[in-house]
Formats: structure tokens, C-alpha cells, sequence
């Protein structure tokens, strides 16, 4: 690992070397390999337990990995001794059920943790809030009460709450799976737009088509680790495994 | 939620306000019989009552207006010093019982003392009759005759009340901090807030608006136990009461006393309603 590349390749932003992870009896993560370089974007698909929500989580250090090492910017954070609310500053995480905090306004959502994390001050803080908001469409909902908007708002808010943090790396974990249908759209049009602007993102995603066009790579995850991985059109168009055909033609029967 | 002050944009037809005709008469049916029902049930009970064989006992002992009148000062001087207990208990025992409930949810393995401290705590505050902790705190420390042990009778009122409060008050907020969904501290966490700052802005503000109710309910019952410091001699509402009733040897003065803590009950309760309904609606963004 410590060997000099010879085409000068960039090192990984993000690294999982054989990361294990299991609930008592169930082995979520089976000894997972995966990279990620920087503004890249990659999609993990696979069927629910396949240890897609794990992976994001043990990347935010949301959960600890029983074996196997996280490399973030080459520094491993999976070790203990590494101060995990550093980390999280710089990886950002969205989730499915948006989680955002009821008893604040939308801009208060945004700014609680750049002030109260030494950031900013609060008009700086809100300024910036403001103008994230409006880039994605919700400068009027600023003092609304995240209760009070609809699920794609939700979720677009928690997105600008990642953001404000100023994250290098993204993570989303089925963020349009709790939206209906026509709400979908605009969640994923910001994501397109993220990373147009060259933000790294590693998203679990049940959207096959978004997958497709907004993805570099593709990672099909089975049973814990990593079964293929590569371009979107070669993994939708011609899998080299049977499972992965499988799963692909079980989602998107045509 | 309100779509019936919106102006109608048709005419409703005939058969539709022949409806609301139908359903006006209704209502006013209705209110009519409620209320003469209400006067004439209330208007017997109160013939009935004044008209037993021992209402003027009745009257004379307990509804003296001039056994209210005399005694009312020396009551009403007894409610200052139990208002200033009660507040004072209050901002200790809210401090006491953050502190345990914050003890008892935290993850830290290094607490593992303090946590025992902390369950030993609630167990024995709540499982002693307050009345025993009044007895116990107000007269044995001072006994001890140790150097440093308060001997006002007001503080060691309030160290009981408090002692004895702070139990019921921890699992009230511990409950709170625990009913509140992982999630909320995985985003908290996500965002790079430590436990102790997710704990403050994001859980514990949820914690007490659900908590509220449960709340009042411990202090609206911490400000009749007031009434128990009386036992060590505290001049307070309850004592000033029993005094004023001695003397003439009726007890008018004691529901002087019993009006007076309800007058102070009432409006604390009212005002968390109205706190809790407001917080319902800005976060419906009604």
C-alpha cells in the first residue's frame, strides 16, 4: 500500500480493505473491498440486506467494523484511537428518512452544526445557509418548520445541511426511497448537480436509471462484499455474473 | 384545517342549505338542552345543600367569611415563603434530575460508578415517603452536629423537597432523552457534532417538549408537598393556616390555604398548554 504509483495515479479518497461487520449472528459486511477517488461517484445497488446501509455507516463511523480498515485521505479511520467527530466533519451523510431535527427551522437545520462546531458565526453561517437554500430551491422555506414540507423539500434540506459542513465526501443512503414517485426527480436533479461541481459521492441507490447516467462506477454489493463493479453500461448491459443479471432483471423486468 | 373561512366560489344549492339549515337548528337544540340541564341539576344540588339540617354547621365552620378575612394575611404571608421554596426547590431539582438522567443514558463505560450512584439514587428517592425524607434531612442533619450542615429550617425544607423530587424528575427526563429515535443522533453525530452537542441542541430539546406534561404533573405535586416542610416549623401557607385555625378552632383558614394552592396550580398548568399547543404549531408551520 505504501508503493509508489507509477502512473501517477491519485491516491483514493476513500478505501475499504476486507471490512467485516455483523449484527450477532448476521454477517452484514463479509470482508468488503471498494474505492473511491475523488469527485467521483459511485453507486452501491444490490437487494435490501445486502450491506449497502452498513457500508455508509461504517464509513461515517456511525458503526465500528469488527475487522478490516476504512482509509479516508489516506489516514485510517477505523482505528479507535482516531477522533470520530473530526472525521464526520469532513463526510457528509444523508439519509433515507431525511432525519431532520423537528424542533428547528430549515435554516437553523443548516447552521446548528457550522456554529456550533466553531465554524462560522451566525450571520456568516446563515448567509452561507441561505445561499445554499436557494441554489436548491428552497429560499422561501428557510424559516419553515421541516414538518411543514413536503418529503422532496425534506429530503433537499437535508442535503443543504451536509453540504454547509463543507463535506469531501458524500454519502447517501436511499435518499428517494421514502418519496413518491414525482418527488424523485428533483432529489436526484441535485445530485446530478453536485456532481457536475465535482463533489465525491458514494450513494446506495434503488434508482437504476439514475445509476446509469449519473454514475462513474457501478458496485453491485452481494451477501457482504463487493460481487462486481465497473462502468454503469457494462454492469446493466452485460454482467459478467449470474447474480448480478439476476438482481438486475428482478428490479427492472423488461 | 380551517377551509370554512375561505369565501365559497358557487352558489350552494337548495338542497345543501336546506342541510345547514337543518344542522343550525341542530346545534341550537342541543345547546339548549345542555344548559338548562346544567341549571336545573346545579340548581338543585345548591337548594339541597343549603337547605340540609347542618348546612349552617357546615357553613360556619369551614366558610367563615370573617375566619377568611382575619386569617387571610398571615396566609398570605405564609404563601410568600412557600412560592420562594417551591421556586427555589424547582431550579434544584430540574438540575439534579438533568444530571442523574444524563448519567444514566450516556454510553461511556467510564461512568459505570456513577451510574450505579445515579440508579441507587432514583430507587431509594422514590420508594421513601417524602413526609420521612422531611424528618430525616430537617431534623437528623442537624442533629449530626457537623460543621458546614445548614441549620435553616427553610434550606434543609428545600435540600428534602429536592432530594426527594429529583428521583421522580430524572426518570422523567430520562424517559424523555431515550423516547426520542436513534436517527435523530445519527444525523446529529453525522454532521460531526460531538455526543454532548447532539445531546443539547438536537435530543434534549425534543426530550422536554414530550416531557412537559409529565413535568408540570411532578411540580404542580412538589408545590402542595411544600405543605410537608411545615412539620419542622417552617412558617409557611400550611402552617400559617393551621395557626389561624387553632385560635378560633375553625377551619376556614385551612380552606383559605386550599383555595390558595390551587390559585397557584392553575396557571402553571395552563401556561404549559399553551407552550406545548404553541410548539405543535410552529413546527406544523400552521
Amino acid at each position: 500500500m505504501t508503493s509508489p504509483t507509477e502512473d501517477k495515479e491519485p491516491p483514493p479518497l476513500l478505501r475499504l480493505e476486507s471490512v467485516r461487520k455483523h449484527f450477532g449472528d448476521n454477517q452484514v459486511l463479509r470482508g468488503l473491498d471498494l474505492e473511491l477517488a475523488e469527485h467521483e461517484v459511485v453507486c452501491l445497488i444490490g437487494a435490501s440486506g445486502s450491506g449497502k446501509s452498513t457500508l455508509l455507516r461504517c464509513v461515517n463511523l456511525l458503526e465500528t467494523v469488527d475487522d478490516g480498515t476504512v482509509w479516508f485521505a489516506d489516514r485510517d479511520i477505523s482505528d479507535p484511537r482516531v477522533d470520530a467527530d473530526e472525521v464526520r466533519r469532513e463526510i457528509g451523510m444523508v439519509f433515507q428518512a431525511y432525519n431532520l431535527f423537528p424542533h428547528l427551522s430549515v435554516l437553523d437545520n443548516v447552521t446548528l452544526a457550522p456554529r456550533k462546531l466553531g465554524r462560522a458565526g451566525r450571520v456568516e453561517a446563515e448567509s452561507a445557509a441561505q445561499e445554499l437554500l436557494k441554489r436548491f430551491g428552497l429560499a422561501d422555506k428557510a424559516s419553515a418548520h421541516p414538518d411543514s414540507l413536503s418529503g422532496g423539500q425534506q429530503q433537499r434540506a437535508a442535503l443543504v445541511r451536509a453540504l454547509a459542513m463543507r463535506p469531501k465526501l458524500l454519502l447517501l443512503d436511499e435518499i428517494t426511497s421514502a418519496l413518491d414517485p414525482e418527488l424523485v426527480g428533483e432529489v436526484l436533479d441535485a445530485i446530478g448537480e453536485l456532481k457536475a461541481e465535482g463533489m465525491t459521492i458514494l450513494m446506495a441507490t434503488h434508482e437504476m436509471n439514475f445509476a446509469r447516467d449519473v454514475g462513474d462506477r457501478v458496485a453491485f454489493l452481494d451477501e457482504g462484499v463487493v460481487l462486481e463493479e465497473g462502468a454503469p453500461a457494462q454492469i446493466f448491459d452485460s454482467p459478467t455474473q449470474p447474480r448480478t443479471a439476476a438482481f438486475l432483471r428482478r428490479v427492472a423486468p423488461h | 384545517m380551517s377551509s370554512a373561512t375561505r369565501p365559497l366560489d358557487w352558489t350552494p344549492s337548495d338542497r345543501q342549505l336546506e342541510r345547514l339549515a337543518w344542522r343550525r337548528a341542530r346545534s341550537r337544540r342541543r345547546s339548549t338542552i345542555a344548559l338548562t340541564s346544567t341549571v336545573v341539576v346545579f340548581g338543585i344540588a345548591a337548594v339541597a345543600i343549603v337547605s340540609a339540617p347542618g348546612w349552617e354547621r357546615v357553613q360556619e365552620t369551614f366558610f367563615n367569611w370573617d375566619e377568611a378575612k382575619s386569617s387571610a394575611p398571615e396566609i398570605l404571608r405564609g404563601f410568600g415563603t412557600t412560592i420562594q421554596m417551591f421556586l427555589i426547590a424547582e431550579v434544584c431539582i430540574l438540575v439534579v434530575g438533568l444530571l442523574v438522567a444524563f448519567v444514566r443514558v450516556a454510553p461511556a463505560a467510564g461512568l459505570a460508578p456513577l451510574k450505579l450512584v445515579a440508579i441507587v439514587y432514583t430507587d431509594v428517592a422514590r420508594g421513601t415517603p417524602t413526609l420521612l425524607v422531611v424528618f430525616l434531612i430537617g431534623f437528623g442533619l442537624p442533629a449530626l452536629q457537623l460543621q458546614g450542615v445548614p441549620t435553616s429550617l427553610f434550606v434543609l425544607g428545600i435540600l428534602a423537597l429536592t432530594f426527594s423530587y429529583g428521583g421522580y424528575v430524572a426518570e422523567v427526563m430520562r424517559a424523555g432523552i431515550q423516547s426520542v429515535h436513534p436517527s435523530q443522533w445519527a444525523s446529529g453525530r453525522s454532521l460531526g457534532l460531538s455526543y454532548g452537542q447532539t445531546l443539547r441542541h438536537v435530543v434534549l430539546p425534543q426530550a422536554i417538549r414530550r416531557v412537559l406534561p409529565p413535568l408540570v404533573n411532578d411540580f404542580a405535586s412538589l408545590q402542595k408537598d411544600t405543605a410537608l416542610v411545615a412539620v419542622l416549623g417552617v412558617f409557611e401557607a400550611f402552617r400559617a393556616a393551621q395557626v389561624e385555625s387553632a385560635r378560633d378552632f375553625n377551619y376556614t383558614p385551612l380552606v383559605v390555604a386550599a383555595i390558595g394552592y390551587i390559585i397557584l396550580t392553575v396557571p402553571i398548568a395552563r401556561f404549559t398548554d399553551w407552550l406545548a399547543l404553541r410548539a405543535v404549531r410552529r413546527e406544523q408551520g400552521a
